[in-house]
């Protein structure tokens, strides 16, 4: 029986989210809180290793109380338990002072029930750093595998998992010892539609929720904004480009016009049948 | 931590395939202006099993001075080796700032690595500076899902870390014969204590599009509408010869396969031409194409940014602008053709 923990995170859908020209920042209202979207993939794969071995499948988020509403995805996904840290301490927290605080409460997890998995989606799509997984996994003293887009085996008496890890040009086969912490690519599964007896256990689903008070050894000099690194020291806008030439004229002569520009750069162009 | 004792700037150097990957050689660029601006020495740390004749090359390129880890425990690259040399070297050596190239290595090493030095690492940096006096790195790069961009600080933490996107920075001209210091470095690591084993390698069969190494991109997006729109990229494509790129909406609505595409969660790519069709411009997307040779924009939407970030820019319908595109390149190309025979 495996235990699979999934570190999940609730972000605004950055694909939709409007910039408020005059100051700069995200308009939230305009960004709908989502799951992260390489975290379904991480819950995903937690599901099937749990319906390939036995086991359970618990997820892990830090966030703000809204952040339940995520947790019950993964729930829908199937997810067998949440738990969620929540704590104005966390605030201000960079990707150290994050997996500093998670890391806390994955011990206090295994107190409950041994972990043998961490799986963590490639990034998040708000921080776009990848950089949490590694983190987690270097706090626990077990080895971070990034970048997989297959799990070959797990095995639990033998105290290994093999895996594919993408390279930029093929994939490498890794065999690591258990436990271990795994980051995953969006292709190494496809999250179909809930079963409707998921999607009812989620709409009431409560997570546990752990304060600051709750875990345990824990230095609050290393959470939240003090405990991170790295500060955002300005946001900006890029100055806009010079910007090009917009062709006019009639659609024939606009195109005429461009085939004269690229004309110059003939010899780049293939002769159709590569005789060039 | 006293950061006054941290001094000089390094750059991780990748190596693939027995050669330093470009990315290396870009941030040894970065990597020196830097250092000049605030007046240091370049070092590189070159980790990995019969690697040390390629510090000659980083030398050629601007280093100082190289920190060399070559062992057989290197020979294939694993997180948990790779950053006992990292985390040793920098605690030895204390250095102000390590530039890490973002590709899945790069990656992978500087997370794990900042996490024990428990400093600052910014990811995916697209422009960087440093303060002379004070020696502060101002790592900039889009964020919120590239609309926006952010200069991330490290105050009180060395070193200060960043990976670095490839083909931002340019690479210095090397200068041949140039020299410096190789350091060699020992570190002892019993293969039966690592935990992690590569059992194979496999490299794609059929030899993967790379996108970054095209000359030509045809890119489109969400203006396509749909898969079967998508199809007149492919139709120009070949008509050119050129490879297909793509946004991330048109990535995500699963009109074609990830490693097409263009922008800060896919690739950067400098190509001669680029077509950007029915491509909005979000930054997320510009940063990986700004640098292109010649970018046409053809896009519905006049307001669109990406017409301020090309050279020539068709307001229109792609239906109807393309097909007329490939008529002509059609005619041109076949008379070329007869003309060649």
């Amino acid at each position: 029986m495996l235990h699979v923990v999934a570190c999940i995170k609730q972000v605004p859908d950055t694909k939709v989210a409007k910039l408020n020209p005059k100051t700069n920042t995200i308009d939230r209202a305009s960004a709908p809180a989502i799951l992260n979207p390489y975290d379904t993939h991480a819950v995903e794969e937690a599901v099937r290793l749990k319906k390939r071995y036995g086991g359970t499948v618990t997820v892990l988020t830090m966030g703000p109380p809204p952040a339940v509403k995520a947790i019950r995805r993964c729930v829908e996904i199937g997810a067998d338990e949440g738990y969620m840290i929540s704590d104005r301490a966390f605030a201000g927290a960079d990707t150290l002072a994050t997996s500093y605080a998670l890391t806390k409460a994955l011990h206090k997890i295994s107190q409950i029930r041994p972990i043998d998995l961490i799986i963590c989606g490639k990034m998040t799509i708000d921080g776009d750093t990848g950089q949490v997984g590694p983190g987690i996994a270097r706090r626990l003293d077990i080895p971070p595998l990034t970048s997989v887009n297959k799990v070959v085996e797990i095995d639990k008496e033998g105290g290994s998992a093999v895996v594919h890890r993408k390279l930029e040009d093929g994939y490498e086969v890794v065999k690591s010892t258990l436990p271990c912490l795994l980051t995953v690519e969006k292709e190494i599964n496809e999250v179909p539609y809930s079963p409707m007896p998921n999607l009812i256990k989620a709409a009431r689903y409560q997570p546990t929720i752990w304060a600051v008070s709750d875990l345990e050894d824990v230095d609050r000099t290393q959470l939240g904004l003090k405990g991170s690194p790295t500060i955002v020291g300005s946001v900006w806008a890029p100055p806009k480009p010079q910007g090009g030439e917009i062709l006019q004229g009639p659609v024939n002569s606009q195109v005429d016009q461009l085939m004269d520009i690229l004309l110059q750069k003939k010899e780049l162009f293939a002769v159709k049948g590569g005789a060039s | 931590m006293n950061i006054a004792e941290y001094s000089g700037v390094w750059v991780f150097i990748e190596v693939k395939d027995g050669k330093i990957v470009p990315v290396s050689l870009e941030l040894l660029g970065a990597g020196k202006r830097l250092a000049e601006k605030r007046g240091v020495e370049l070092s590189g740390i070159l980790v990995g099993y019969g690697v040390k004749p390629l510090a000659n090359t980083a030398f050629e390129y601007g280093a100082d001075a190289v920190y060399v880890y070559d062992d057989p425990i290197f020979k294939l690259y694993r997180t948990e080796t790779y950053m006992r040399a990292i985390i040793e070297c920098t605690n030895r050596h204390k250095p102000e700032i390590i530039l890490y190239g973002a590709t899945s290595t790069g990656k992978d090493l500087a997370s794990a690595a900042a996490t024990d030095l428990a400093t600052g690492l910014t990811a995916d940096t697209t422009i960087l500076d440093i303060d002379a006096d004070t020696g502060l790195l101002q790592a900039s790069r889009p964020a919120f899902g590239g609309n926006i961009m952010a200069t991330i600080l490290c105050k009180k933490h060395r070193p200060q870390m960043a990976t670095v996107r490839p083909k931002i920075m340019k690479a210095m001209n090397p200068i041949p014969g140039r020299k410096g210091e190789i350091i060699e470095e020992k570190i002892s690591i019993r293969e039966e204590d690592v935990r992690t084993k590569v059992l194979e390698i496999v490299k794609s069969a059929t030899k993967q599009v790379r996108i970054d190494e095209a000359d030509i991109i045809v890119a489109g997006g969400k203006g396509l509408g749909d898969a079967k729109g998508f199809g007149l990229i492919h139709d120009f494509a070949e008509t050119i010869g050129a490879t297909v790129g793509a946004s991330r909406d048109a990535v995500e609505a699963g009109w074609i396969e990830h490693h097409h595409q263009v922008g800060q969660t896919g690739v950067t790519v400098t190509p001669k031409i680029y077509f950007a069709i029915g491509i909005s411009g979000a930054i997320q997307h510009l940063v990986g194409m700004q640098n292109s040779g010649l970018i046409i924009a053809i896009n519905k939407d006049p307001d669109a940014p990406i017409f301020n970030s090309c050279h020539y820019g068709i307001v229109g319908d792609a239906f109807e602008i393309v097909p007329m595109l490939i008529e002509q390149f059609k005619r041109v190309l076949t008379a070329e053709e007869v003309k060649n025979a």
